[in-house]
């Protein structure tokens, strides 16, 4: 009996592949979109926490010259010798045709096994890897990227980092070209009972708290990953939309079928359970598939994801993707729970089949007014929750919460939006073709309903990021135009150097204006220090948000402090707030300026202060203003008679090509979702509209008889697409500018800590409504041409079968 | 023969490694690449107090038994070891195929306190000169004007000691004019001693300082495959008779039967070595050290010189757990003679 229901529930999918189809799309394409941000993210994470655990082991100190020069290696043996257990590391970049590769160098010697890639504690250390050509530990990966090089040879291990390699240090310091230098020294353990203090031997090193290195890239990381997983979420919400629409349909069809297997003795239990036995295996074969699309998708867009995340933070990530179980798993359970929530609705109403009721299908999910009253209030109530949860709560999730509950209620408002509109124009139309569209459209409406939430959705967030993007690029660019002023940035090798430039420079260029940085704090955080001169260059052109009067005479003269964006916002400090400098003196905050793309808190103060204060930074950056017709004979000079290395000299429109560039990257990931998002959404109404024409001819038979011909309404079929599609698109206009609104001064502060103004784009949006309109289209075309070809016999069949 | 070497050889594993399968520590590993001692050498001193980095492995290796001034008795052992991943290479630079590994201990009855440094050639941080004379690693170091009057330092996180070595006798050779054998088939090396430093200083112990006098010993020695490969541990006795004699002599375990070397050494420091059957071992009690039973009292004879005594560890704990883990520690001598000594074993299991 049950294997007899069984086969007559499944029945229904042999006559109708179009709608298993839709189904399993739908399913496939939200489970892909999810778990294809999902793989990207954890890909990202893994790389982080193998690079924090690199060398040096997370958990111990470091020693390191206070002014960040390279330590020299007597000094390391100066320490050996006086009992501290030391290991020496030199860290540095190798540039190999366009990209480089972190070199790792450690001593095997003195460095704890469990500090060094398996491979080399393990199989022991041997005469290959510690002298000269040596031999370079990476992962599989950059082994393969390094293939064909001159390189020392490699050896595969399987904890290094991405993009790293682990050498002994004698062939680090080879490669890098840096005898006899040292970056850091690890502290090992304890000092021997008779090791002097660190300020006796060595008084130019200070000791660090273990590095957090891959921790503090992961919480710099953490809001991008955020924002890629809400997208992920978004998606997934809208492929749920089909999901939902096709599994309602299936259900309404086999009302009859339920009703006679119920009839005939089947059980409501077992006819629920053969029916989520039949969804679940579903599930599974759209879940297996839609995490392969996933993974697919996550291979496309993670070098990007890896380009971005290295402009904007620094930090490697893998550009390839591993697959890990736990993921594949993840995405088909987010399968399974997506089918769920899509068809918990159709399965109460199973439950509740009244037996004798006539098995007639009604359209399903008949718009009832009760129906719309509760979408409405449901609407209310998540418009309510996410407003006061936005308002509440802080920080990024609610941010998001606000965000989605807002997004969604915009979507269960959109079919009341419609029918009131419709209404509205049924009641300024005459004629009673005119009456009759209206009507049918009304009447069209809740089979529709899901599709053009879809949309709506779609739109929205399409609205709202290319706003957020373009009114930050906008922002971008001016702000880029007024912070960096200076023709020429160059940097030299010394201090020396540094002196030299300047006599060099001084009947050259109109102004050398010198920038040192350091590392202090500031209310207990981090922040980073630059010192600058006086120059009309910041009077005229630094981008202050927020300012006090004098604010550049108070601040070059030591007097008062600078703070950017990020540190106003997080420290709370704004003009006329007093901080605390490292020498203890309290002084106040003069102004705020923005400071896009840098993660970090900064603060800057006039040279003579910022050398008080910081005695011993090396002095080796310097701005120069000068006639921009000369700048390319200066960086000749600058090469050919100061002997300055080309790479130590950036011109303007070099730095703000290469910033843009970070920028560009930064947001390609985000427009690629966006793409697929519209993608999904344009599919759930041609699935939409398919499915309805199967069903709409019982309405278009009368019609017809009456004396339209088919091809008027095919026209009239398109049209109705056409202006549905148009109606969702002014409904959503002004939700993606709220969405905007909320990620420019929300999300952008609690992810990046800047505010951005929001600007508008109606021409984007011109051609937002063109492509929605000719999804809707397209989406139409297809039932339209099957009215147009249909044989009047099949419509003349609908009187025959008139019950 | 000492010992000890743990450092080992090509491919050396300098971290934890694994006893290997033939011998301690590699010691048992054929090395043709590099030199082999031979018996026609002729040791000159103070040229071979330096490094011999043609040969796979070295040592300067020095024992004091010590006491304070109430008599408590301590024992000091400061170490370092050479070990050659290659025959030749640079001298200079992290290039350096030399790798050296220094140990370091304080042993009183009740306490055995150790330490352990690794370094590489080349850069400074440890190796040995000769003219002034200092044997260093890290912040331990023996040195002095020559190796027969030095200061020897070395330290932990929970001890240090400060000693002064004064050499109140000549250099000895060992076996037959320096060439020291130590198997049936022939493994051998080269092999010079101290043992007539009189040792005073400081110990600077958890409980404090404490002022010690007393004798030290020390060991030069360097081969390239010093064991047989059937030989697998050792028991190394040095003695220090109230007499004024000294003796050395040593048993290797394998798979055969033991062979067994030794030295007297009269007051005025005139050498006779014995060869394998002359000098006895045996085993009285063996107490569980660090999870395994070690003999802790002997019964040491040499028939020759009327010797018949028994020795008895100072503190049976002297475990060494580093990266070659084995038993070193200061002794009592009671019977026909009296005195005291140190006693090194290795290979137990």
């Amino acid at each position: 009996m049950i294997a007899a229901g069984l086969q007559a529930l499944l029945s229904h999918w042999w006559r109708h592949p179009f709608q298993l189809v839709t189904l399993m799309l739908g399913l496939a394409t939200a489970t892909a979109l999810w778990s294809g941000v999902q793989a990207i993210n954890a890909e990202a994470r893994a790389s982080y926490d193998r690079a924090a655990q690199t060398l040096a082991g997370p958990a111990r100190d470091t020693l390191a010259r206070r002014d960040g020069e390279p330590i020299a290696q007597e000094t390391y043996i100066a320490l050996r010798r006086a009992g501290w257990a030391v290991s020496p590391l030199l860290e540095g970049r190798l540039d190999l045709d366009g990209t480089s590769l972190r070199i790792i160098g450690v001593d095997p010697f003195t460095l704890p096994a469990e500090d060094l890639p398996e491979e080399l504690g393990q199989s022991g250390v041997d005469l290959s890897f510690l002298t000269p050509p040596g031999q370079l530990v990476v992962d599989q990966d950059t082994a393969d990227r390094l293939e064909g090089t001159d390189l020392p040879p490699r050896i595969t291990g399987r904890n290094v980092p991405p993009n790293a390699a682990y050498v002994d240090i004698g062939t680090a310091q080879r490669l890098l070209g840096r005898n006899g230098e040292l970056s850091r020294l690890v502290v090992t353990g304890p000092s021997d009972l008779t090791a002097p203090p660190l300020e006796e031997v060595a008084p130019d090193l200070v000791r660090e708290a273990p590095e957090t290195g891959g921790g503090e890239i992961a919480r710099l990381t953490d809001s991008f990953h955020l924002n890629l997983t809400a997208f992920g979420l978004l998606s997934f919400a809208v492929g749920l939309f089909i999901v939902r629409g096709a599994i309602g349909l299936a259900f309404e069809q086999r009302r009859p079928v339920f009703r006679t297997l119920r009839a005939l003795g089947i059980g409501r239990g077992v006819l629920l359970g053969l029916l989520s036995a039949e969804l679940l295996v579903l599930a599974l074969i759209a879940g297996t598939l839609g995490v392969a699309l996933g993974w697919l998708i996550a291979t496309m867009l993670l070098p990007d994801v890896a380009a971005t995340l290295r402009g904007l933070y620094g930090a490697d990530v893998e550009g390839t993707l591993s697959l890990r179980p736990v993921w594949w798993l993840a995405g088909i359970a987010i399968a399974v729970l997506g089918t769920a929530i899509a068809a918990a609705g159709s399965l109460v109403q199973v439950a509740r089949l009244p037996l004798l009721a006539p098995a007639q299908p009604r359209a399903w999910a008949r718009a009832s007014a009760a129906t719309m009253r509760w979408q409405a209030v449901g609407a209310v109530l998540l418009a309510v929750t996410g407003l006061l949860v936005g308002w509440v709560g802080s920080g990024l999730v609610s941010s998001f919460l606000l965000l989605g509950s807002l997004l969604v209620a915009a979507a269960l408002m959109l079919p009341i939006f419609l029918h009131a509109v419709l209404a509205g124009l049924a009641r300024v139309t005459r004629g009673p073709l005119a009456e009759w569209f209206w009507a049918d459209t009304r009447q069209q409406l809740p089979g529709l309903s899901l599709a053009l939430m879809a949309l709506l959705l779609a739109l929205a967030a399409n609205i709202g990021v290319g706003t957020m993007v373009q009114s930050f690029r906008l922002t971008f660019t001016g702000w880029l135009d007024q912070r960096l002023a200076a023709e020429l940035y160059v940097t030299t090798e010394t201090d020396a150097e540094g002196r030299r430039l300047q006599e060099f420079l001084a009947p050259r260029v109109d102004a050398v204006l010198p920038i040192r940085s350091a590392d202090g704090e500031i209310a207990g955080r981090p922040v980073e220090f630059y010192g600058f001169a006086h120059d009309v260059i910041y009077t005229d052109h630094w981008p202050l948000i927020d300012q006090s009067p004098d604010v550049w005479t108070r601040v070059s003269s030591g007097q008062a402090v600078l703070v950017n964006e990020q540190l106003a916002r997080r420290a709370d400090l704004w003009p006329g707030d007093e901080i605390a400098l490292p020498d203890g003196e309290n002084v106040p905050v003069a102004g705020v300026y923005s400071d896009y793309g840098n993660p970090n808190a900064q603060a800057m103060i006039g040279l003579d202060r910022f050398d008080a204060l910081f005695p011993g930074i090396p002095r080796r950056q310097f701005a120069l203003r000068l006639d921009e017709g000369r700048v390319e004979k200066l960086t000749r000079a600058l090469v050919t008679e100061f002997g300055l290395p080309p790479g130590n000299i950036s011109d303007q429109a070099s730095v703000k090509q290469f910033s843009l560039a970070i920028f560009e990257r930064t947001f390609a990931v985000t427009s690629a979702l966006n793409v697929l998002t519209l993608g999904v959404a344009g599919f759930a109404i041609l699935t939409s509209l398919m499915t309805l024409a199967t069903m709409r001819q019982p309405q278009l038979a009368p019609v017809w008889a009456l004396g339209l011909t088919r091809a008027r309404l095919a026209r009239l079929e398109l049209l109705r697409a056409a202006l549905l599609a148009a109606l969702t698109f002014v409904a959503a206009l002004p939700v993606g500018l709220m969405l905007a609104w909320i990620l420019l001064q929300v999300v952008n502060v609690e992810a990046f800590g800047w505010k951005l103004p929001l600007h508008f784009f109606p021409r984007d949006w011109l051609v937002l409504a063109g492509l929605s309109l000719l999804a809707a289209l397209l989406a139409g075309l297809a039932p339209a041409r099957r009215l147009v070809r249909m044989p009047p016999s099949d419509l003349l069949k609908v009187f025959a079968n008139e019950r | 023969m000492r010992r000890r070497t743990l450092i080992l050889g090509a491919g050396a594993t300098l971290a934890a490694g694994p006893l290997r399968a033939q011998g301690f520590a590699g010691l048992g590993e054929t090395s043709e690449t590099f030199a082999q001692p031979s018996p026609d050498t002729r040791l000159v001193f103070p040229g071979d107090h330096a490094p011999h980095p043609a040969f796979r492995i070295e040592w300067w290796y020095v024992t004091a038994n010590l006491a304070a001034a109430d008599g408590t008795p301590y024992g000091v052992q400061w170490t370092l070891f050479r070990s050659a991943l290659a025959p030749d290479g640079p001298t200079d630079g992290w290039g350096n195929p030399q790798a050296w590994m220094g140990h370091a201990a304080v042993t009183s009855e009740t306490r055995h306190l150790a330490a352990e440094r690794l370094a590489r050639g080349g850069i400074g941080q440890a190796g040995v000169t000769v003219d002034p004379f200092r044997a260093a690693i890290d912040d331990w170091a023996l040195e002095g004007p020559s190796l027969t009057d030095v200061t020897m330092r070395a330290a932990g996180t929970d001890f240090s000691y400060d000693l002064r070595l004064a050499a109140q006798g000549p250099f000895v050779l060992q076996g037959d004019e320096g060439y020291s054998v130590k198997s049936a088939s022939g493994q051998a090396s080269h092999y010079y001693s101290q043992p007539f430093y009189r040792a005073e200083g400081t110990l600077r112990l958890p409980d404090g300082d404490v002022e010690v006098t007393g004798q030290a010993w020390l060991d030069r020695e360097w081969s390239s495959q010093p064991l047989d490969e059937g030989q697998n541990g050792w028991d190394w006795f040095s003695l220090h008779l109230d007499g004024g004699e000294k003796l050395m002599g040593f048993r290797l375990r394998g798979t055969g039967p033991d062979f067994t070397a030794a030295t007297w050494i009269a007051a005025d420091g005139t050498p006779t070595p014995y060869p394998d059957g002359a000098f006895g071992a045996e085993p009285l009690e063996t107490a569980r050290v660090a999870g395994r039973d070690v003999p802790v009292v002997w019964r040491v004879t040499l028939p020759d010189h009327g010797l018949d005594v028994t020795v008895r560890a100072l503190n049976p704990e002297c475990w060494m757990p580093l990266a070659f883990p084995y038993w070193e520690g200061p002794f009592m001598v009671e019977g026909s003679h009296s005195g005291g000594g140190y006693l090194e074993m290795t290979g137990y299991e």
